[in-house]
């Protein structure tokens, strides 16, 4: 997408060549085109519009600087402003009375129950005693998944499997808390149509009698332009503190994200993605940006691999990103330590310029292997400066990993153009910035 | 009339009007001003359909696709009023949604001769899979057909007590070999059962999993291989869930599951609240496969067969 949004830019501006500055014209069939994008990436039509207008407004009148093209400019002030208006000062769960009170609620297979497992994990692993309340006495078998979630992760479940009124199940769980000593409960609800006016009626009775410090709002990162009605009939009915993205492992853009934020002004607070209790993490909005533009994200891909693997490395990597010394030796150090994290294709999807090769490649785990023997079969110096490598070390590296110099060739042009956008990406944040702010470059 | 109208009873129509936006205006009505005293369909008429369309989970593409359908056809024949256009501009989208097999309001239909008749539900996390195989035996059962359910979610924490307890619920059998067991295997003994006591339909229930997992899409090809021995036809229909509030994902999604199970038929869940499911025309037309189910409720009969017509009504009714 972004390798499409950004060739229709660069055609878009191409003729603004000579000139210095972003203008009313050339930005009009810029800001179409990120309208498009936006939508592509189901951020609600209108916030559509009133963003691209920001954007336009934001794009007039700049200097277009001599090392990048307009085209990145704009993306560039656009993944900024997303990032903005899904930002702001990075916001904590409150957690306060005894015992403490977090309302989990949302539409039916937003991922609440998950959620709610990993939630208290989280907080188990910060110390705190948490009791989960399953508190869904409508979906079958929602209270045992529950249960069979607290077992997990070592989290204590109160349920009543025969009571048919949550407020008086959750009521309840409050007074086992404290006899247990439990600081914190986690009240898992039914999912629930934001239309339904009885079940509405049922959240909001449980916000009003256990008055909770926390309400989160979970939803699927997947939604579509539904998302809007239904977080604001929500707010208005809950007034909720903050919101939880699920599902995010998939390779959803997410524009939803970018429609609750504007619409109920209310922070994103933690993201999830798969079905490991440990996968719930702080909400990023940089990395929310690239993603609704469609962008890689280095960012993550290199915690991801901090997270799993070894944080030197890590460290070394993105050292070496920055300073344009990556070479071969960290291309496959790098896809070594993808290779052990699952699945492939969304992670090479993050590593820029790799992001086109791979989207319609069905990856698996042997396919790596020609681009491993590729590179097992140069000399340390050739990985170190692929420069050098001429058509007789073609031939060469082609017969010693079994493949064709096409092949080699293939897999040079690629990592030059890799180099090539790493380069741009530095160029463009300063050497002083963090990567996170230089990612909308990748890809 | 709206398409939920016709499906709802009436108090729960009126909860769903409290619930919608009071300010919503009528698409027509609102077009219809737009293209008072004009012959040709200009920008703003455009505008609005593009806004109404996008609005619905349509999609940049199908919707620019179906404005030049429109274009092309008032070039031809004309219009006058905007009566014709809505006529126009309905038939125009109900086109791209591909063709049921006989005839519109059919669901699932299960041809003679073939016993069992094998449905495999397959799905992203959370869509409603298992509401819908617990739905979909209410019916089948209630038609006087035997079905037998295939626990083969072994997976997410008590989906196997779900399924029982819809089993327990229609009064329908169900295969099961408990939680953390391979799929394939009670998708196989699940076949093989509904062979043995000679069952109508046997629905295999899988795990929810995201399309980039390419392990587990490789798991559903392997479940489907696997009923292939006992039957080298099964499974005769591979039903696609969908969840009406997904936006554009949804595409990628329908393109994954196709690409590892051959899905033959969609069903759309949860189009009760304000979603509308528009993507599933750029599905519907892009792959080729009808939409048999939606999904209005928590009730059985809330599972309902798709009508066409009807479901184009509701992408341009009150909003």
């Amino acid at each position: 997408m972004f390798d499409n949004l950004s060739y229709k830019l660069e055609k878009a501006f191409q003729t603004l060549k000579g000139q210095g500055k972003i203008t009313e014209i050339n930005v009009a069939t810029t800001a179409k085109e990120i309208r498009k994008a936006l939508i592509d990436a189901d951020v609600n039509y209108k916030v559509a519009k009133e963003v691209t207008d920001e954007i336009r407004n934001k794009a007039l009148g700049q200097d277009v600087l001599t090392s990048v093209s307009p085209g990145q400019l704009l993306i560039k002030i656009t993944n900024d402003e997303l990032t903005r208006l899904m930002g702001g000062q990075a916001a904590d769960i409150r957690i306060e009375g005894n015992p403490a009170v977090i309302l989990i609620a949302g539409l039916q297979g937003s991922g609440k129950t998950t959620f709610s497992g990993k939630l208290a994990a989280y907080l188990k692993k910060q110390g705190r005693s948490v009791l989960l309340a399953a508190c869904d006495i409508y979906r079958p078998a929602a209270i045992d998944q529950l249960k069979v979630l607290g077992q997990q992760v070592g989290v204590d479940v109160y349920a009543e499997p025969d009571n048919r009124d949550a407020v008086k199940i959750a009521t309840a769980a409050l007074e086992y808390a404290k006899k247990n000593n439990h600081r914190i409960v986690i009240v898992d609800t039914a999912g629930r149509l934001a239309v339904d006016e009885e079940m509405m009626n049922e959240i909001s009775r449980l916000k009003e009698s256990l008055k909770p410090s926390e309400t989160l709002f979970v939803v699927d990162s997947m939604t579509g332009q539904d998302a809007v009605n239904t977080a604001k009939a929500f707010n208005e009915r809950l007034d909720f503190d903050g919101v939880v993205l699920t599902k995010l492992d998939g390779d959803t853009r997410g524009g939803a994200a970018l429609s609750i934020r504007r619409v109920v002004d209310k922070p994103i607070k933690f993201v999830s993605t798969g079905e490991k209790m440990d996968a719930i993490d702080r909400f990023h909005p940089d990395r929310m940006a690239s993603r609704i533009l469609g962008m890689g994200d280095v960012v993550t891909l290199v915690e991801k691999a901090q997270d799993a693997f070894d944080q030197e490395e890590a460290k070394r990597l993105n050292r070496r990103i920055r300073k344009n010394q990556f070479d071969f030796n960290d291309f496959l150090s790098q896809i070594e330590q993808v290779k052990k994290m699952g699945n492939m294709k969304d992670l090479l999807g993050m590593i820029p310029g790799l992001g086109k090769a791979v989207k319609d490649v069905n990856i698996d785990d042997d396919s790596f292997k020609p681009i491993e023997a590729i590179i097992r079969s140069m000399t340390p110096k050739e990985r170190e400066n692929p420069d050098i490598i001429n058509g007789s070390r073609k031939n060469r590296i082609a017969k010693g990993s079994g493949t064709t110099v096409t092949e080699v060739n293939q897999l040079l042009k690629q990592f030059n153009e890799m180099r090539k956008m790493m380069k741009t990406m530095n160029k463009m944040g300063g050497p002083r910035r963090a990567l996170s702010s230089l990612n909308p470059f990748g890809r | 009339m709206s398409f939920l109208g016709n499906l709802f009873s009436r108090e729960k129509k009126e909860q769903l009007d409290k619930g919608l936006d009071k300010s919503k205006q009528s698409f027509f009505s609102r077009l219809g001003k737009a293209i008072a005293g004009k012959s040709t369909v200009d920008d703003e008429v455009l505008d609005n359909l593009e806004e109404v369309l996008v609005s619905s989970d349509v999609g940049v593409e199908t919707t620019l696709k179906i404005i030049e359908r429109i274009q092309k056809r008032v070039a031809r024949d004309k219009y006058l009023g905007t009566a014709e256009l809505d006529r126009i501009l309905k038939e125009e989208t109900a086109a791209l949604l591909a063709e049921n097999n006989t005839s519109d309001a059919n669901g699932i239909v299960i041809p003679e001769g073939v016993k069992p008749y094998v449905i495999m539900v397959v799905g992203v996390n959370g869509v409603g899979k298992t509401t819908t195989i617990g739905k979909l035996a209410a019916q089948f059962s209630k038609m006087g057909k035997s079905v037998i359910l295939g626990a083969a979610d072994t997976f997410r924490a008590a989906a196997v007590d779900q399924l029982k307890l819809w089993g327990e619920r229609v009064s329908v059998p169900v295969v099961s070999r408990g939680m953390n067991t391979d799929p394939s295997a009670v998708a196989y003994d699940t076949v093989k059962a509904a062979v043995d006591q000679n069952a109508d339909i046997a629905i295999i229930d899988t795990a929810g999993r995201l399309h980039t997992k390419v392990n587990l899409m490789q798991e559903l090809s392997k479940i489907r291989r696997v009923m292939q021995k006992v039957i080298p036809e099964a499974p005769h229909e591979v039903l696609l869930v969908l969840d009406g509030s997904t936006g554009q994902n949804a595409v990628v999604q329908a393109r994954e599951f196709t690409k590892a199970t051959d899905v033959t038929a969609l069903a759309i869940t949860k189009l009760d609240g304000t979603a509308k499911g528009g993507v599933v025309i750029g599905i519907s037309d892009e792959f080729k496969i009808p939409v048999k189910y939606i999904g209005v409720g928590e009730k059985v009969d809330d599972l309902q067969v798709f009508d066409k017509m009807a479901f184009v009504e509701s992408l341009f009714s009150n909003r």
